[in-house]
């Protein structure tokens, strides 16, 4: 057992090493898109207007509502099917990137967070305490200065250990990029599996490897909370200090 | 029944003899195929078996100067029946592999289906040429293969500067192969022969010979024999060897199948 874990590392620490890199760039292209397009969906979502709200929900409710794996292969099949059809396409320049299923994996993982990331964000906002959005309004600031420096600032204190399990949920989800021949991590270790007929070393390869990842994005996230969460006055700290004998 | 006897006895008898005779004890020989296995073997509508293995029988047992009788057996009971000497050879298809090799011996190899390559009608691959892997042969292209495949292993081990697509499954690497993502795909030959004669494999087709080297895609399919049956084993292989000699294994093959070669090696 832990010499065949020696061997499968030793040997195909490469292909490990490899989809590692993939996944990990799936993880933050996907987050770092995801989040941004989240924002207006999130947005729009909190409107009171019913035909601006209808948008969003619908997207969020289908991306929430149907497994990554079957929007994985709509999008890489289906989407990528259609595409292929089109006249001419498969001699324009543009073809070396739309044969690609690095593309169509990145834009599922990447929508399929922003509904989820829209959907937190949106509890997030909801959660601004309504006398802090009044006193902007009565400070004078306009709606977008309004976002930018009270709903947004309160909306990330508040939204952040939900987001960090957001996150860590998309670095699993990247897992299934290996069904569309993307050969991450998860795929790499089938790719061991396949040669050498030991399951449990390479998988407990990868497992180590995506613990550790976790272990990492864990202390960091930890890190920022405590960034976000520095002008919150802790109970321990509310302590009245008496200076005694101190005259002004 | 009878007949069994007679073959054990027979067998028996041919033990008990010097090897040098022993060819004439066998000049009734029972074999086994599954009869399910279409086109190799399978019982058409009148209940009769039929297929290349029994075309291989019939023509094998003519060239070693034997009497043949084939009869059907289950697979799970085949190797079995044999041990229980309820026939003495098996000719099913059966793939040589070390497991089945410690209660059973085999022939040489008398068929495989090998490996190819398919894309788009008008291609042309030459990877593997004269017992050889063709260095580069298959630099820049894209290749999708099925993972988890001596197919898979075959690409990756040979080819390092081609982009090779691990898919799921066979039908998805050829959906890519229509959808033009994938410039070829190599899987085994008969396999993709069905899905090259479907409408979805218009305008594709084989693009390489056929193709199994030993170190990747195994030994192929032998003669099953029981171990003690050195003789048997020796006359099987003799004929077999006439028979890709003198052209009536190419003939037979090509009865069945116009386009795969079934003993490249």
């Amino acid at each position: 057992m832990f010499e065949d874990l020696i061997y499968v590392l030793g040997k195909y620490h490469g292909w490990l090493y490899d989809g590692l890199l993939l996944t990990l760039q799936l993880l933050v292209i996907a987050v770092a898109f995801g989040s941004l397009l989240a924002i207006p969906l999130a947005i729009a979502r909190t409107s009171k207007n019913l035909w601006v709200q209808a948008v969003p929900f619908g997207f969020i409710y289908l991306f929430r509502g149907t497994p990554l794996i079957a929007q994985l292969f709509m999008m890489y099949y289906g989407v990528g099917q259609l595409v292929s059809n089109i006249d001419g396409i498969q001699d324009s320049w543009t073809w070396q990137y739309l044969r690609d299923p690095y593309w169509y994996c990145l834009l599922t993982f990447i929508l399929n967070t922003a509904a989820y990331v829209a959907e937190i964000m949106r509890g997030g906002i909801n959660n601004v305490p309504s006398g802090e959005v009044e006193a902007a309004r009565a400070c004078g600031m306009t709606p977008a200065t309004t976002y930018r420096r009270i709903i947004f600032p309160r909306m990330w204190q508040i939204i952040w250990p939900a987001y960090t399990n957001d996150v860590i949920f998309t670095l699993k989800a990247t897992s299934l990029a290996s069904t569309v021949t993307m050969m991450e991590l998860t795929g790499a270790a089938r790719k061991i599996v396949a040669r050498t007929a030991l399951p449990y070393e390479a998988f407990i390869s990868a497992g180590i490897i995506y613990l550790i990842i976790v272990y990492v994005l864990t202390f960091g996230f930890k890190g920022i909370e405590k960034y976000l969460r520095r002008n919150e006055v802790r109970e321990a700290d509310k302590k009245p200090t008496v200076k005694i004998g101190v005259q002004a | 029944m009878k007949n069994w006897i007679k073959a054990a006895a027979v067998a028996a008898v041919g033990i008990a003899f010097s090897a040098s005779v022993a060819s004439a004890a066998w000049d009734k020989v029972v074999v086994a195929t599954e009869g399910a296995y279409p086109p190799f073997n399978f019982v058409d509508k009148d209940g009769k078996l039929q297929g290349f293995d029994v075309d291989f029988t019939n023509e094998l047992c003519k060239t070693a100067g034997v009497e043949c009788e084939i009869v059907a057996q289950d697979w799970d009971g085949i190797i079995p029946g044999l041990l229980a000497k309820k026939y003495d050879a098996i000719i099913a298809q059966m793939s040589i592999t070390d497991e089945r090799k410690r209660s059973i011996d085999f022939s040489n190899y008398y068929c495989t289906t090998p490996a190819v390559f398919v894309g788009k009608d008008g291609m042309k691959i030459e990877a593997y040429k004269d017992g050889k892997v063709v260095e580069g042969a298959l630099d820049g292209m894209v290749i999708g293969v099925q993972r988890s495949t001596t197919h898979a292993n075959f690409l990756e081990d040979n080819f390092p500067n081609t982009e090779i697509r691990m898919y799921d499954t066979q039908d998805n690497a050829l959906l890519d192969l229509t959808a033009g993502r994938i410039d070829a795909t190599l899987a085994d030959s008969g396999v993709l022969l069905e899905w090259v004669n479907s409408d979805a494999g218009k305008g594709y087709g084989f693009v390489s010979d056929t193709f199994a080297p030993v170190e990747w895609f195994g030994e192929g399919a032998g003669i099953g024999l029981r171990k003690e049956d050195q003789d048997l084993k020796e006359l099987f292989n003799k004929a077999l060897a006439e028979m890709l000699a003198n052209g009536s294994y190419e003939k037979l093959n090509k009865k069945y199948f116009e386009t795969i070669n079934l003993h490249p090696r």
